[in-house]
């Protein structure tokens, strides 16, 4: 961790209890739910990281709790530096706050991780699909929704095949 | 289960105004299919006159799954998927992905890969924009500028099946360097084009910058602020056009940029006339990255040597039973990588192209997320088009150069 990224996490720590992850140089904070806006807010206000890149998430399907990340990358064009932010949500109704209110852009990605995975973002100002058609069944990218096609089944991976399969409707 | 239903007015309430609802104002749909609309887009216009009231970009159509099947590839396997998403920047697109794979492997690259790399990265990027320069002036009637352009990015294409045999989906990164060195031709073929795009660009100038009909459809129109950029997390030229010199290859150097000499382009408008010229010097920067890459370009392999990693080349596996046991287990299961995730980010000839690389210590990524510049800086199209007329929507749509494959994934 460089200088200029260690005066941030320090700045955030003291406000916030957020435990501290690094792998290859990337710093990840691990935010609770209900702390995301403040984070995102002092982020953007205290230390000048004014653009959120992305928004996406990460399902850990069976693992049920916490079931979901919702990853945030912010950057700051000045100092050329990108935090990650990780929210880790369960499997049941998984839903956050929007930060819609502080980067205006959440807007689309955050209607995409709806769509793909659907966990909900309260306050969002538009939450419909956006890749998918709007009658569209489930959410694509959790790990749970199966490809579309049969999978070859070996021995060797004969667990992980029937764990996807998918099954008639009872 | 869900029947098909029409869309009824209650459900477009928050989307349109309430003048809409009175039937004060019209509503259009541009697209999905429309030769100005570059691909599948629709874009839904609420008009007062000729006027846009708002503008609802709806996309989605070209969405093929990619980030899930590459989750059910190996990490080899799953790069062919990354040539289709941004059908004009194949190369750019396996770069971040290869960039991404060796950040998370912890791999080096040698120095002639990486030259070559940023030499086939820049000829991309000049052929896109050579492409979006075609296409946007023929939105705005100038057929010739279209025919002029699509035969020098044709010459490109040349140079792209000379060093992989592809023209478009080539592939020829691979993580940890390329896929075989380039064939002895490619220097004379490159630094032939190199020398001959300045005339043709002078001529590109000659057609558009003193044409009254295109400076009456480009200056003023579909502007936008700096500020307004930076909060939707738009990037590349349209960000660039508004004063805001920021581009990846300087602020967060990859692939040895920082040796290469060159400018940022910038304009103050905002408007359609200053993304058309911060492309324009664009090219021109990428042509001298280009050349100074090629007179300096080392010696050496073009793969790394970590065996864990990178299959063997073919004529090692004669005589080596170690290289045939690498070359084997690489091509059935693929390598291991650490638990871990890695954000990489490189600028693309339409902005930050990232991804997002999750691994949980398997053979397969466990999460592929592709941050793409398009999705971003379609976002802004209602602030481009609102209060803007109908015919200027078709210059805004070719000024922010769209495509659509990268914008759905």
């Amino acid at each position: 961790m460089d200088e200029k990224m260690r005066t941030v996490v320090e700045g955030l720590q003291s406000r916030f209890n957020l435990e501290v992850q690094e792998f290859r140089g990337e710093v990840t904070l691990i935010v609770p739910p209900e702390q995301i806006v403040a984070v995102a807010q002092t982020l953007r206000d205290e230390h000048g990281f004014e653009q959120l890149v992305d928004v996406t998430a990460v399902d850990y399907f069976p693992q049920q709790e916490p079931r979901f990340h919702v990853v945030y990358h912010i950057r700051s064009l000045a100092q050329t530096l990108i935090i990650c932010l990780r929210v880790p949500l369960n499997g049941n109704f998984p839903s956050v706050s929007t930060v819609e209110k502080v980067y205006p852009g959440a807007n689309w990605y955050e209607r995409e991780v709806y769509d793909m995975f659907g966990i909900t973002f309260e306050g969002h100002s538009d939450l419909r699909r956006i890749l998918m058609p709007y009658d569209w069944q489930g959410h694509p990218l959790r790990k749970d929704y199966p490809l579309g096609y049969e999978e070859v089944q070996f021995s060797f991976n004969i667990d992980e095949v029937l764990k996807r399969k998918l099954r008639p409707r009872e | 289960m869900t029947n098909i239903r029409e869309v009824s007015v209650d459900e477009l309430r928050h989307l349109v105004s309430e003048r809409a609802l009175q039937g004060e104002t019209m509503l259009l749909n541009m697209g999905p299919q429309h030769p100005s609309t570059h691909g599948v887009l629709r874009l839904l216009l609420e008009l007062d006159g000729e006027i846009v009231v708002n503008c609802i970009p709806d996309i989605g159509f070209l969405h093929t799954g990619v980030e899930k099947n590459m989750e059910n590839k190996t990490y080899q396997k799953a790069e062919v998927m990354t040539d289709r998403l941004d059908y004009l920047n194949p190369i750019g697109n396996n770069l971040v992905y290869c960039l991404a794979v060796e950040k998370l492997l912890d791999l080096d690259v040698p120095p002639r890969a990486q030259a070559i790399r940023v030499i086939l990265a820049e000829l991309t990027r000049i052929g896109s924009h050579l492409l979006w320069l075609g296409t946007s002036a023929l939105d705005l009637a100038a057929m010739s500028v279209f025919l002029y352009t699509m035969r020098e990015r044709e010459k490109i294409l040349d140079i792209f099946e000379m060093v992989s045999g592809q023209r478009m989906m080539t592939t020829y990164i691979r993580p940890g360097g390329l896929w075989r060195d380039v064939p002895v031709e490619f220097e004379a073929a490159v630094y032939k084009f190199i020398d001959e795009l300045p005339r043709e660009i002078q001529k590109y100038h000659d057609l558009l910058d003193e044409n009254e009909l295109f400076l009456d459809r480009t200056k003023g129109v579909a502007t936008i602020t700096r500020d307004e950029c930076i909060a939707y997390g738009v990037t590349g030229p349209v960000l660039r056009a508004t004063g805001m010199a920021y581009d990846i290859r300087k602020a967060i150097p990859y692939s040895g940029y920082e040796q290469y000499d060159f400018n940022i382009p910038t304009r103050t408008e905002g408007d359609v006339y200053a993304r058309y010229a911060v492309r324009m010097d664009e090219m021109e920067e990428s042509l001298k990255i280009i050349r100074q890459a090629l007179d300096k370009l080392p010696y050496g392999p073009v793969r790394s040597n970590n065996r864990k990693y990178v299959p063997p080349p073919r004529s090692e596996i004669g005589v080596s039973m170690e290289a045939l046991i690498h070359h084997f287990k690489l091509w059935t299961e693929g390598f291991y990588p650490p638990k871990g995730s890695v954000y990489v980010a490189t600028e693309s000839p339409r902005g930050e192209l990232g991804v997002f690389l999750e691994s949980d210590g398997g053979p397969k990524p466990y999460r592929v997320h592709y941050r793409t510049p398009t999705f971003a800086n379609l976002q802004v199209m209602p602030i481009l088009t609102r209060g803007q007329f109908i015919a200027d929507v078709v210059a805004a749509i070719g000024s922010i150069d769209i495509v659509l494959g990268d914008a759905d994934r």
